[in-house]
Formats: C-alpha cells, structure tokens, sequence
C-alpha cells in the first residue's frame, strides 16, 4: 500500500507531439497520484485535448511516454493497451452520445461489449445505478437529441462510469453551458470522486469549474505546463500568463496574435 | 500560370488520389482482419442487411424493370433491318445478367446506401462518437465498417439476382406487348442461350461491387475532417469515387472472368 501512494496513476513523460509543421505538445510532463483531482486549464489551442487524447491511446506521441496505470502505451501489446482503456472512462465535450441509441442502451453498450457474463437484468441495474449517480433516473428512454446539452454531457458521465473505471477523463465538460449547469457538472464530478474514488483528470478553460474540482491545477500553454500547483498556490504563481488567465486579460506578449 | 505552378497542382491532385486509393485499401485489408473477430455482433449484421438489401430493392427493381424494356425496345428496332428479331430475348437476358442489372445495381446502390455509409460515419466521425469507440476500448472498424461491407458483400448478389429477373420480364412486356412476339417462343430464346455462367459471373461481379461501394463508403466518412460541411464533402466524394471505381473495375473483372 504504502509503495502504492508513491506511484503514479498517470504519468507524462516529454511527450511531443506534432500535426503538420506545428508542434502542438513540446515536451510535456505531467503526473497524477491515484485518487487524485488534475485540472488542466489552458486557452483554446494550447493543445489541451492533445493531451487527454494520448491519455487513451487515441493519439501516439512522436517522442516520449505515457504511462497509465503501470502501463506504457507506447510498448505496451494491443491487448494490454485495451485492458488499459476498459479501465478508464472518458467523457467528451459535446457528450459524443451515439445518437442511433437512446440514453439506456447508450450506457450499457460498454457492459454489453465487455462484460458478456452479465445477464439483461443486472446490466439493467447497473445502467439505473449509473444514471441515477449522475441525478438523471427516469431517462432511460429518451434519445440523444431530445436531451439537453447539460444531461447529455452527464449521460456522458454515465457511459464513462459503467464499467467502474479507477481513471474518469472530463474533455471540456462544460463548454457551451450556464453557470447553474456549470456548477450541476461540478457537483456531479466532486460525487463521482467521493463515491467511486477515482483518479480523475478534466481538460477545461473554465476557472469556475476547475477550482471546484481540482486538488492541483496545471497551466498549458503552447504545449507545455507553465505552472502546476494546489489551488492557492496556483492562484498566487508568479508566471504573468496564469495572472493573466485568472484576471481575464490579454497577455503582453500575446497582442500581436489578436 | 508557370509551368512550375501546373506541375505543383498536378502533383497534389496525383497524390490525392493515391491517398484515396490507400485508404480504400487500408479500410479494406481492416475490416477483412476484423471480420472473424469476436464479439460477433449479429444484430448490427442483420441491421445493415436490411438498410443494404431490404430498402434498396424497390430502387433496384425500378430500374432494371426499365434497362429490360428499353433494351428491348431498342434491340428490336435494330435487330429488324436483319430480320433477327427472334433473338431479342436472347439479348436482354445476357446483357443483364452478364453486364447491366450488376452495374447498375451496384451503381445505384452506391448512391443510396454508399452515401448513407459515408454520412453516417462522417457524422459519428466529427461528434467524436468514433473516438468514444475508440475510448471503450471497441475498435470501430470492427463495430461500425465490418457489418456495413460484409452486408454489401451477401446482398449485392441478391438484389442482382432479382434484377435479372425484373429486367427479362420488362424485356417480355415490351416484345410480346408492344411488338406482338409470341410469348412462348420469347422465353424460350430468352433461356436458349443463357449459361448458369452468365449468370454466376454477374453475382460474383455484384459481391464486388458490394465490397467497392462500402468500402469506399465507410473509407471517406471514417477520416471525415471539418465538420458539417466536411460530411457533405465525404458523402458527394464517396458516390463519385465508389461510382468511377465500379466502373473502372467492371472492366478488369469482365476480363478476368470470361
């Protein structure tokens, strides 16, 4: 146990990666104890979803690793590499909800596809259990598009929790929605932590959310991390761009991109 | 315009293409490798089957209904300066089995359903909900691409078998009700001349055909890039390029088959 604690649950190691000629992730490190809340914040562009999609192996690093959970997904087999993603849950910026199915079947396709033992009611119950974790019972009938931005994402949530993964990874979980909602995502996350005690990481350009959720913050800008620290400490970093992020201005030396 | 600026444009529509082509064999080899893999999902195979075969049969019927009778119609008028007019229903029956009821199954399919492939995909492509897939550890070319190109492999046959049928029988309606021919005498050359390889070759050029327009189908929306407009892009790419690749293998698989 006590080894446990040292090890992390996620680790980035120099990753670069480039699209084209423009080198979206230069050398980022990042690490994430188990149990822990990450936040990374950055402005759009800063490669924030780079990152979270090399987290789940959508993405491969040109140079340097990403180890999840003990394992390198760059070495690791195919096979591994899927044992690795069956425990971790991700959750996209618009909900990425299938839209030929409706909310149930959209929660029990990851049982139904990996959990082939379970029977139609314990998988039933299983997808009750998860909706009702993130507050939305009772919808199991409805299709995606009748559901609006906030639930969808939270349906989304559901999706990612049902096959009790230790890793959640939030992909700008509130983008395009208003504060009350907002702080609903916010609830939902710090519930989904306390209750299933999960490892999480949320990609996010939202402050409001991110220091609700976060034990530590990390700043991502022009593909690395220029500040990481607990909440206070990062609201107190030195780096003039953090300053200027928290304060809602235009950094000096980004005029000239306006 | 330099000859420099010419040789540069023809060099990137060169390499489109091949980058077409590419991905049309790579989609192919794919979902070939994933197709004995399970989880073997029999409901999504039935599904497609239907969308492919079912739904596109009246479409299939239509038009071979009217190749035969205006086949008929124009053999007759031609066949009359020599005095052949007994053959005519020897004509239909072997320029539809061996030639036009799969060519134009297979080119009429690839509009309705080819299409559908391309926007559907394209579709799942830009809401993420193909690297949601990815990120339930479901490799999508084995859920969404192998039943659409297997269903087009089994049914593409099918439909042609009954627009063989369809197209002789409007070959009939035209000779015998139009042109006074004996009915008797009419099915009689009809089937005189016809091999069971006649029609056999057409079925297997069908099954191709099947494998040409899904492919390409699924191949153009699975790398869909930007968005609503990118799906419209992808759907018109993927009905003129299934199109020129069925008419450019007809001929080659005419060859090989005869």
């Amino acid at each position: 146990m006590a080894t446990e604690v040292h090890e992390p649950k996620i680790s980035v190691i120099e990753v670069v990666k480039s699209f084209g000629d423009k080198r979206v992730l230069d050398g980022i490190n990042l690490e994430v104890m188990p149990g822990e809340s990450v936040v990374v914040v950055g402005g759009s562009g800063a490669g924030k979803t780079v990152l979270i999609k090399h987290m789940i192996g959508l993405l491969q690093p040109d140079s340097g690793r990403v180890v999840m959970d003990g394992v390198d997904l760059a070495t690791a087999s195919p096979q591994a590499a899927l044992e690795v993603r069956k425990r971790c849950g991700m959750s996209f910026q618009e909900g990425a909800l299938f839209d030929s199915m409706n909310v149930f079947d959209n929660v029990a396709f990851p049982i139904r596809r990996h959990r082939r033992d379970v029977g139609p009611p314990a998988v039933a119950a299983r997808v009750r259990e998860c909706l009702g974790l993130v507050r939305l019972a009772g919808i199991e009938g409805k299709m995606p598009a009748e559901l609006s931005g906030g639930m969808r994402r939270r349906v989304g949530f559901a999706r990612a929790i049902a096959l009790e993964p230790g890793i959640l990874l939030f992909d700008e979980p509130t983008t395009g929605l208003d504060p009350i909602n907002t702080a609903a995502i916010a609830t939902v996350i710090n519930r989904l932590r306390r209750e299933l005690s999960v490892t999480v990481v949320t990609i996010t350009h939202d402050l409001s959310l991110a220091f609700r959720v976060a034990d530590r913050i990390a700043m991502i800008r022009r593909g690395r991390i220029v500040a990481f620290g607990e909440p206070e400490a990062f609201r107190a970093s030195p780096d003039p761009y953090v300053q200027a992020f928290l304060n809602g201005e235009v950094p000096q030396d980004e005029e000239e991109v306006l | 315009m330099s000859v420099l600026g010419w040789l540069d444009r023809f060099g990137r529509v060169l390499l489109a293409g091949f980058e077409d082509l590419g991905r049309f064999f790579s989609i192919m080899a794919q979902s070939m490798l994933w197709t004995p893999r399970r989880p073997f999902d029999g409901r999504e195979w039935l599904r497609q089957m239907v969308r492919v075969g079912w739904d596109t049969i009246p479409v299939v019927l239509l038009t071979c209904l009217f190749t035969g009778m205006v086949l008929a119609l124009q053999t007759f008028r031609g066949f009359e300066r020599f005095h052949a007019e007994a053959f005519v229903g020897s004509v239909v029956a072997l320029s539809l089995t061996r030639e036009l009821a799969p060519v134009l199954t297979g080119l009429m399919t690839a509009g309705r359903v080819g299409s559908a492939m391309a926007a559907e995909l394209g579709t799942m492509r830009v809401t993420e909900q193909i690297d949601a897939l990815h990120a339930m550890a479901t490799e999508p070319v084995h859920y969404l691409i192998v039943p659409r190109v297997n269903a087009s492999i089994l049914m593409l046959p099918l439909l042609t078998l009954l627009g063989d049928a369809i197209g002789i029988i409007g070959g009939w309606l035209v000779s015998v009700g139009l042109f006074g021919a004996n009915s008797y005498i009419y099915m009689e050359r009809t089937f005189q001349y016809l091999e069971v390889n006649d029609v056999t070759s057409g079925l297997i050029k069908a099954a191709c055909f099947g494998l040409i327009l899904a492919v390409t189908g699924c191949a153009k929306g699975f790398y869909t890039t930007g968005g609503a407009e990118g799906v419209g892009r992808s759907t018109t790419a993927a009905v003129v390029q299934a199109s020129l690749y069925i008419l450019l293998s007809d001929f080659f698989l005419t060859k090989i088959l005869f």
